[in-house]
């Protein structure tokens, strides 16, 4: 039964890789001890929407300081990257906007009422385990409203631990350093409390000083040299620390889990380097926490799940900068959050569920003129899935809710939507079950954010919420064999056209440098997205791994004729994208190599050579050994970024490091 | 199985191959576009205009277009192919653009510069470090830049602006004087100099008062109440002030004030206002042409609008200078400037101010003679005159 599939092998087991700690062996991408879950082999074609996933082993090889920088290497993403250990990262899918980006950490979105971007450079890779991202929603019909409203949906997946027999901990140390004067200790402790319940702490320490040299060059149209000038990044230091509590239990017919996240950073804000200026004077300290849990259970052919969370983020942010105006602003937020995701069997072959979700958001600051804002959202969502031999269906429907109301006005502004969306695939021969040809439609909305509706004199209390509706059609190849030359291989292809509409853009008002916000975008996005992987193992105790993808986005403006970018490539995306990577495993060796290109983008609306933007590509590549000494497995790994020393931005003026390096050891017993 | 091998092998190549085809090549300095409009006037003695383009904030796309009446070309973009040794061209966000004895100064508000130039060559002279400057202004070998920022006081979060005084043979500064809140606009009327504060900083905290600075001792010998958020100050052949106002961007809204030498010892006084609003402003002999956008909540969007007023009865003449429709074809008028022989009024329209402005050319009578593309939120022109004795700054 295709609902079995709920746990399975890594890829990497395939590989055969001597294991560091032999608990990543299972990825729990939605772990459940449910009776009638099965442990089995990967099987593909499980999957009615169409999914991109990094784990384990995989995800360790990769030259990677974090969440983004591991997406990177995903179809159809664009990462915006500001540069350097503390810049923001944040992630675009499929050009839709990063506010259209859903991102979900063990189950419970993460969200920021504020602006709508999460920065995934804040999340490190360090005890996640699994990354995956969902164009559309997740497939699967028991998880909360919420999940069924993000146009793209980001999962990490942290570490659940999983103890050898007779042993009841695990513990690892690892120590980062490198350029950028680097130094990011962490470490996991994993104990079996009990034959139910097992605790992992995990606490992290990063700090840099974020100097890095970058250049900027220009020649004549002779090719002489116009200016050539190296520099050093200032104020873009970061000092942050990570702590995270973990508590898992299962009884019969169901487990519990239950978080407490922790974040405290200080960081400078480097800005943009223009002409006679190298140095800013922004700063901001982040300390964001919550506890979230949840609760699953399971009785005959019903299947509940509860989740719950509170979120308070507090960000201070201060421009001592004393050539420009002095801001100093504290900001809170707060988000209250509880969901109940129901799903019953009618027949082995036919689910329903029902969720229903309640969110609290607030938001203070010490702005003038921007009033204490509220938000309360109401999701109700009906999903189905139909799964025969031949073809599977996924069908939901999310109705959302929204009341705002900001302090000292009676007013209260309510907004509500319903959004479909219909997921099919079809698997027409049964002599090549590898073979899945999918397609989906779906709607969905981003509401606008409390800085666009009332951050003090720009926002626009009267704004919609800006649209998307998606069309999909795709094909998929994965197969798995465990004998031969050929391990496994899996080849995909979606062609996507996307609308967006109500877009949500800064509009000037009145005279002078004042904006506002009003719904006046329209993008037509035409896309398509190639992934391929294969596993060879040309010898004994040596695999080799090949995984590429590539993207082709004509995302373009259409709002109004008359305008001089109308039918031009929205900002920052390019036509052409793509990566590369090449996996050795021999013995106790990995060595792996990434590329990836981004092609030429504009900076600006219009497609002009004065908002031209280069393309960009950089190799990296890493080495890592393995040792086993007694009981202790120590592992050392040796990375260079940016290999052939590409000087590029990703965004206009925000220059990225050139030639960059990291040691990492870890020690696990 | 090494077949296998060498095909993957092949096809990666191909893969990596087809990727890299769109390389990067070096990046070529900031190139000049020429777009031909036509207007000749080889006898004028304007031999063309320098328009300056702000560009949006980090965006570091300020620029320098020029167009000149004996070619009839525009050139946009001219300063990185004349200067392509300078790192970073121009700089970000332009505020001002003024001739004076041969030499063009572009006051770059966020590269915290003015950038000096030969006019005739477009050249760079050298710079004058102001830290957030926003306009400047001249009183024969001596120039005066307005700062935002003043000396760091106790509340480091509302200091009060500066001017500062230079030298135009040597570009050396050589006295500051502390002033109101956000100083914007100058102007001088014999031996003192008009400084318009806004205290944009405070809101709704604004300033709200003319700085009057003694030129020989250099200290602010008085302050003239006028209006909140005060902006513009020009001068007319009277010798009069016109002072414009931003408003509060409440209940307050933007206005313009006339000055005039009626206190005790020949001091200037509000004496009168006019009761429409203004962005921008350009004076003539006899009228004073404006500009004015407001943001409407109720129809959301901006109410625009243009306007002339008499300089004889200091009234409003008729409702538009734009008489031929042109207008609806204007998203956000930004820039204005009367050609000092024609009498033709230049309009910028700077759009959404992240795309290409567009410079518009008014007849006398409103009729639309040409418009062509310009950078990114095109501000201010400054005419190119053939003998420095005419130098004539308008904005």
């Amino acid at each position: 039964m295709a609902r079995c599939c709920r746990r399975r092998w890594l890829l990497c087991c395939l590989l055969g890789a001597g294991s560091l700690v032999q608990a990543v062996a299972v990825e729990p991408v939605d772990s459940v001890a449910l009776p009638e879950v099965m442990v089995t082999a990967k099987r593909p074609n499980e999957e009615v929407i169409p999914v991109q996933r990094l784990s384990g082993k995989d995800l360790e090889r990769l030259n990677s300081n974090s969440v983004a920088d591991a997406l990177r290497y995903f179809s159809g993403v664009q990462v915006k990257d500001y540069g350097g250990v503390g810049g923001i990262k944040t992630v675009n899918i499929r050009s839709m906007g990063t506010n259209h980006t859903g991102v979900v950490y063990d189950g419970v979105a993460l969200g920021n009422a504020q602006n709508g971007q999460i920065d995934l450079g804040q999340f490190s890779l360090d005890n996640v385990e699994a990354i995956s991202l969902y164009n559309g929603q997740k497939s699967e019909i028991l998880q909360p409203a919420r999940d069924f409203g993000n146009a793209g949906s980001v999962y990490m997946q942290t570490r659940v631990p999983v103890f050898e027999e007779g042993r009841n901990y695990n513990a690892r140390a690892t120590m980062r350093f490198g350029s950028f004067d680097l130094f990011n200790p962490s470490a996991l402790v994993e104990l079996q409390l009990s034959e139910r319940v097992n605790a992992s702490l995990s606490g992290e320490w990063l700090t840099s000083s974020g100097k890095y040299k970058f250049r900027y060059k220009r020649v004549n149209p002779a090719g002489e040299v116009a200016y050539d000038t190296t520099a050093v990044r200032q104020n873009g230091d970061i000092d942050a620390m990570r702590l995270e509590l973990n508590l898992n239990g299962t009884f019969d017919g169901g487990e519990w889990h239950l978080k407490g996240y922790h974040y405290n950073s200080e960081r400078g804000i480097p800005g943009a380097i223009v002409n006679h200026v190298w140095r800013r004077g922004e700063r901001q300290w982040d300390n964001n926490s919550f506890v979230q849990g949840s609760y699953r259970r399971a009785l005959g052919r019903f299947t509940t799940l509860f989740n719950a969370k509170y979120a308070f983020y507090r960000t201070h942010y201060v421009n001592n900068d004393e050539r420009q105006v002095a801001v100093d602003n504290l900001y809170r937020q707060r988000e209250l959050y509880f969901s109940t995701a129901n799903r019953f069997r009618i027949l082995p072959q036919w689910m329903v569920g029902l969720s229903y979700d309640f969110q609290w958001n607030s938001l203070e600051t010490d702005i003038r003129d921007f009033h204490r804002p509220d938000r309360y959202t109401n999701l109700l969502a009906v999903a189905t899935s139909l799964n025969f031999d031949v073809v599977k269906f996924q069908g939901s429907l999310l109705a959302t809710f929204i009341r705002d109301r900001v302090e000292g006005d009676e007013q209260v502004r309510s907004q509500s939507r319903l959004t479909p969306a219909a997921y099919v695939s079809l698997m027409p021969f049964s002599w090549l079950r590898a073979l899945e040809f999918r397609a989906f439609v779906k709607q969905s909305f981003r509401m606008p954010t409390f800085n666009d509706l009332y951050y003090a004199d720009m926002g626009n209390s009267k704004l919609n919420p800006e649209r998307v509706t998606q069309y999909n059609v795709g094909v998929l190849l994965d197969r798995s064999f465990t004998h031969g030359f050929v391990r496994s291989y899996r080849f995909s292809t979606d062609a996507y056209l996307n609308f967006v509409t109500d877009k949500i853009v800064a509009y000037p008002k009145g005279q002078q440098f004042r904006w506002t916000m009003l719904n006046l975008g329209k993008v037509r996005i035409k896309g398509i997205d190639v992934a391929g992987e294969i596993t060879v193992s040309p010898a004994s105790r040596l695999d080799v791994t090949l995984r590429g993808q590539y993207t082709f986005q004509q995302a373009i403006d259409v709002t109004n004729p008359a305008d001089s970018y109308y039918r031009d490539q929205i900002p920052y995306i390019p036509r052409h994208s793509g990566s590369a990577i090449v996996n050795v495993v021999w013995r106790d060796w990995g060595l792996n190599y990434s590329f990836i290109y981004v092609g030429e983008r504009y900076n600006q609306q219009e497609n002009i050579i004065y908002n031209h933007t280069q393309p960009w590509y950089t190799s990296d590549i890493s080495l890592s050994r393995d040792f086993k000494v007694r009981n202790v497995s120590l592992r050392a790994l040796v990375e260079i970024n940016n290999l052939l020393n590409q000087d590029y931005d990703v965004i206009a003026n925000y220059p990225m490091p050139k030639r960059n390096f990291r040691v990492t050891l870890t020690v696990g017993i | 199985m090494n077949l296998w091998f060498r095909q993957l092998i092949v096809l990666s190549a191909a893969c990596l191959f087809c990727a890299l085809s769109g390389c990067r090549t070096d990046e070529v300095v900031v190139p000049v576009e020429e777009e031909p409009v036509g207007e000749i006037r080889k006898d004028s003695p304007v031999k063309g205009f320098y328009l300056l383009n702000e560009g949006n904030m980090g965006s570091n796309k300020c620029s320098l277009d020029y167009y000149s009446y004996l070619t009839g070309i525009y050139s946009r973009n001219i300063y990185s192919e004349r200067n392509p040794n300078v790192v970073k061209e121009l700089g970000d966000v332009g505020n001002d653009l003024q001739i004076h004895n041969g030499r063009l100064y572009a006051v770059i508000n966020c590269s915290h510069k003015v950038e000096v130039m030969d006019v005739a060559t477009g050249i760079r002279v050298g710079q004058i470090d102001v830290p957030n400057c926003r306009y400047i202004r001249f009183n024969g070998d001596r120039g005066y830049i307005s700062s935002y920022v003043g000396p760091v006081q106790i509340n480091p979060s509302a200091p009060k602006g500066m001017v500062y005084e230079f030298d135009t043979e040597t570009l050396a500064v050589t006295r500051t004087v502390t002033v109101g809140y956000q100083p914007e606009e100058m102007e001088i009327v014999g031996n003192r100099l008009y400084v318009a504060n806004s205290g944009g900083y405070r809101a709704p905290d604004y300033d709200y008062t003319v700085s009057v600075i003694d030129l020989k001792d250099f200290r602010q010998v008085r302050q003239i109440p006028v209006a909140v958020n005060l902006h513009r100050v020009r001068k007319d052949n009277l010798n009069r002030l016109w002072v414009t106002s931003r408003g509060n961007r409440a209940d307050i809204p933007s206005r313009i004030y006339l000055l005039e030498q009626t206190g005790a010892n020949g001091e200037y006084e509000v004496s009168r206002r006019i009761d429409v609003p203004c962005s921008n402003l350009a004076l003539t002999d006899s009228r004073l042409y404006y500009i004015a956008t407001e943001w409407s909540d109720r129809t959301q969007s901006n109410e625009v609008s243009y306007g002339v007023i008499d300089l004889a009865t200091c009234t409003p003449l008729s409702e538009s200078f734009i008489a031929d429709g042109t207008e609806s074809e204007i998203a956000v008028p930004y820039g204005i400037a009367v050609h000092p022989e024609t009498g033709d009024i230049f309009v910028t329209d700077a759009k959404n101010y992240v795309s290409s402005g567009t410079l518009y050319c008014f007849s006398a009578t409103g009729r639309c003679k040409w418009k062509v593309r310009t950078g990114d939120i095109p501000a201010a022109i400054a005419f190119d005159l053939k003998t420095d004795e005419l130098t004539h700054e308008a904005e």
